[in-house]
């Protein structure tokens, strides 16, 4: 009887351990990035959109939050921070460069994260 | 020395001003600078921020000389700059005070962002209709004419791009619920307090409803449970003694399952003739409507589901004010009608949320309706009931990413019809009616001015054939604050030719259908295809909120089941169109809001509906060219228990119109060629005494405008003149009316919720 459950232990751990390691077509993931208004907001997720694999991004004004959806064979989160942080907007991952946020608009140029 | 720095601040000076630069410093109040303080020129988008020493330059602006200066936790200020350098001291908010926002909300809100040219009337607006179902809830709304059908039945007949309400897709929460049978009466089978929303699109709507919209596509949502308050009761009273009763009873069971029983009473005492024609001015009668309505909502596991149970009776009875039922019915004692009708409903929706996948969603519909009508007016007889049973699979997602979705699906649809006719010649028109369709829609949104919402449907149906529906809609905008929407779409219905015009049953007139060859009534289905561009600009003027929309639709009809009253005043003949028929609709609408809770709103709509009948092409009769729309509302701030003061005016002008022929008629039974110009104005009064009592009293056709020659030989009825559907204008006079509104109100409010039903958000984002 013990043999058993722990045979079937075993499988469930092996399972969930194949479980942790098979990319998600549709994983969930949330960061920070640093922005000020509704042209950041454009701009954010245009660039988002712009990584091959994510199926869905809202970025939102007043908590600085990326909701993305993405599918983890064809891309990261860190692919897509680097393409945020390309046009000028600084994320939990990657800083922008200073020569693309000084290219942004007056009203976009948000308090820099501290890294 | 001193020359030399003059010197240099004159060079300099002279160098900036052939640079048109301003320069600047933003310090705080202890002289230190502030960095990543914003300078912008006031009322643009041309700004800049200053540096780590507070330095700043700005190109000097052409449209004004306001700098404005905002620094996080400093206060804002705003500058007259007269010097090519300034410095600037910010004081700081030494406590940031908490800012309330309001805005007055719209009754009726015009989206800049969707694609389609779509108008939502919301609880705000409905209200201001105080009476009392569907088919009257739009009085206030410039998109939709409102008119009596006829003179008898005291029926009205809605409009849209010129076209009547059968070339209008009516839907329930996207289930077609006013088609077939239902056409004549159905608007008013719906209480106006059931309603949560009305959405309006014009021109060719989405394919995914079917094929059948022309004009447009009105669909109206029911109150949920899921947010319903606990109990809501409506009184009515009119002058004409007209009485309704609405009460509505919610139960939560549970966060998930919620239901709310709807019950609507209403009842028609009093017999009125007004303009003394011996015809009661509306009918008598009575209804009692009840829907039961279940919500099921779990939203861990993306589970929305509903279950509407409805069943309805109407009675009317209308004609001479001698007319008795139980001696004189379809004898010529005296002319009278009578129109009963039974309604039952049962339908249901589901929707399932991939969990992981918020943007991937399937959509369940069914819906069973019998709707059973037994008329007769004077002496002829008119038996209709329709079986129907509809069913319709969405499945949405996306290709990629979010800016790509499309919604695909299956469509079926059943109709029993025992339709039964007995006139000037007796005839079963019984038959059924099934289709099957398909369809896929495609959305590209570039996220920011630019979409697109391109859509197709195959259906087999079998008397219309296998056919393709295919229908586009683009949007983009220019500019701030300005959208340019663009339509095309092909619709195609089968005619319900008797019950659409019901209104030619209280007249001598003789039926006749003139082809045989078709599959409907001898006639061939009707083909239009509708082109619309829109334009809506919102922008302040002296600091106003402006809102100005223009609309130009076209419906070209390639086929119509041509409805003529002309040839003859004893005649109505059907017959399929042979030549050109269309409409032209072009709208421009202003909206201002004048000061705080005060707006105004007018608009001015043309209309060139031609046809060509028998005896040549003519403008459509009982259709003004020319119409004026305005509307003025006013309330008072809200106070702490809620009470407030609502006021609202609207004004109604017609053009002339176009009368049906009668030059062959003896002269007393003739009428003029063009009716003359009219309006109407309607107000209202709402007093709210607290957020759960208030009262309203209101007035309709204050003008008192009457169109007195409404039934043609009325002295009699049974002549071979007689005809009560040439009406232009009201019959009744002036008629006021009073009611109440009471709620009991949860004690917390679960707003939260208010988690959004998939199938509800189908029909905001198409």
């Amino acid at each position: 009887m013990k043999r058993i459950v722990l045979l079937v232990l075993a499988c469930i751990f092996s399972f969930t351990m194949v479980a942790q390691e098979k990319k998600s077509k549709n994983k969930k993931v949330e960061f920070k990035v640093a922005g000020n208004c509704e042209m950041c907001e454009k701009r954010i997720e245009k660039a988002a959109y712009s990584v091959k694999g994510v199926k869905s991004a809202e970025w939102h004004a007043d908590h600085g939050d990326i909701h993305l959806i993405i599918d983890e064979t064809k891309c990261s989160k860190e692919d897509v921070a680097k393409a945020i942080a390309a046009v000028g907007h600084d994320t939990q991952f990657t800083k922008a460069k200073d020569e693309d946020y000084d290219k942004l608009h007056g009203c976009c140029n948000y308090e820099r994260i501290e890294k | 020395m001193f020359k030399n720095i003059a010197f240099l601040l004159f060079f300099v000076s002279q160098f900036i001003y052939s640079q048109e630069t301003i320069k600047g410093i933003v310090t705080d109040e202890n002289n230190q600078p502030l960095l990543g303080a914003n300078v912008f020129w006031f009322n643009t988008a041309v700004g800049t921020t200053t540096d780590e020493n507070g330095n700043f330059t700005i190109k000097k602006s052409p449209e004004t000389s306001s700098l404005v200066i905002s620094y996080i936790g400093f206060e804002t200020q705003k500058i007259d700059v007269v010097n090519n350098t300034i410095s600037v001291i910010l004081k700081e908010v030494k406590t940031l005070k908490e800012v309330t926002i309001t805005k007055t909300k719209k009754g009726t809100e015009h989206s800049l962002y969707k694609v389609q040219n779509i108008q939502v009337m919301g609880q705000k607006e409905l209200l201001k209709a105080a009476c009392c179902n569907l088919s009257e809830s739009f009085s206030t709304n410039p998109s939709i004419d409102v008119n009596f059908s006829d003179a008898v039945t005291g029926n009205r007949q809605i409009k849209m791009l010129g076209l009547t309400s059968p070339y209008i897709l009516i839907a329930e929460e996207n289930i077609p619920s006013v088609r077939g049978a239902s056409q004549a009466y159905g608007l008013s089978f719906v209480p106006g307090t059931w309603v949560e929303s009305i959405q309006i699109t014009k021109g060719a709507g989405s394919v995914i409803n079917g094929y059948e919209s022309i004009s447009g596509q009105i669909n109206y949502e029911v109150l949920k449970p899921s947010n319903d308050i606990p109990f809501f009761l409506n009184a009515y009273a009119s002058q004409d003694e007209r009485y309704e009763i609405n009460t509505h009873f919610n139960n939560k069971f549970s966060d998930k399952l919620s239901s709310t029983l709807f019950l609507h009473g209403n009842t028609r005492v009093g017999k009125n003739d007004m303009n003394n024609d011996g015809f009661l001015d509306g009918p008598i009668g009575k209804q009692v409507n009840i829907l039961n309505r279940w919500q099921y909502n779990d939203a861990e596991n993306g589970i929305v589901s509903f279950l509407n149970v409805r069943y309805m009776n109407d009675e009317k009875q209308a004609g001479e004010m001698s007319f008795n039922p139980d001696t004189d019915r379809l004898t010529t004692n005296a002319w009278g009608s009578e129109i009963n009708t039974e309604k039952i409903e049962i339908s249901n929706k589901t929707g399932y949320v991939f969990p992981d996948m918020p943007y991937q969603s399937f959509g369940f519909q069914n819906s069973f309706q019998s709707h059973k009508q037994d008329s007769y007016f004077g002496l002829s007889q008119y038996d209709i009931h329709q079986k129907s049973f509809y069913s319709n699979l969405l499945f949405n997602s996306i290709i990629n990413n979010t800016k790509n979705k499309f919604t695909t699906g299956l469509n079926f649809s059943y109709d029993d019809y025992n339709e039964f006719v007995a006139m000037n010649f007796n005839r079963d028109f019984s038959r059924i009616d099934n289709s099957v369709g398909a369809f896929f829609e495609y959305t590209y949104d570039n996220s920011d001015n630019f979409s697109l919402v391109a859509g197709a449907r195959v259906d087999n149906h079998n008397r219309l054939g296998t056919f393709v529906t295919p229908r586009l809609h683009i949007r983009y905008n220019p500019w701030k604050e300005a959208v340019i929407r663009a339509s095309a779409g092909r619709g195609k219905r089968a005619a319900n030719i008797f019950a659409e015009n019901q209104q030619l049953f209280a007249s001598n007139r003789n039926f006749s259908i003139l082809n045989t060859d078709g599959k409907l009534y001898g006639l061939n289905p009707e083909i239009a295809w509708n082109y619309g561009l829109s334009f809506i600009q919102k922008f302040k003027l002296v600091g106003k909120d402006v809102e100005v929309i223009l609309d130009y639709y076209r419906t070209d009809f390639q086929n119509q089941a041509v409805v003529d009253i002309d040839a003859s005043p004893q005649d109505v003949l059907f017959y399929n169109l042979k030549g050109n028929s269309f409409a032209n609709s072009f709208q421009a609408e202003f909206s201002v809001d004048l000061m705080t809770h005060l707006t105004f709103k007018t608009a001015y709509k043309y209309y060139d509906v031609q046809t060509q009948f028998v005896t040549g092409q003519m403008q459509r009769a009982l259709q003004a060219k020319h119409r004026v729309f305005g509307n003025l509302a006013y309330e008072t701030h809200i106070k702490d228990k809620g009470q407030q003061w609502k006021f609202d005016v609207t004004y109604n002008w017609l053009g002339e119109q176009r009368l049906p022929y009668t030059q062959s008629n003896p002269v007393q039974y003739r009428l003029d060629e063009y009716a003359k110009a009219f309006g109407t104005l309607n107000a209202q009064i709402t007093r709210t005494f607290s957020s759960t009592f208030e009262v309203y009293v209101g007035g309709e056709n204050m003008g008192n405008y009457k169109q007195m020659n409404g039934i043609v030989q009325n002295e009699n009825p049974f002549g071979t003149y007689f005809d009560s559907s040439m009406i232009y204008g009201p019959t009744f006079g002036a008629m006021y009316y009073a009611g109440l509104r009471f709620k009991i109100k949860d004690k917390k409010q679960n707003h939260e919720i208010e988690e959004l039903a998939p199938v509800k958000e189908e029909a905001h984002n198409h």
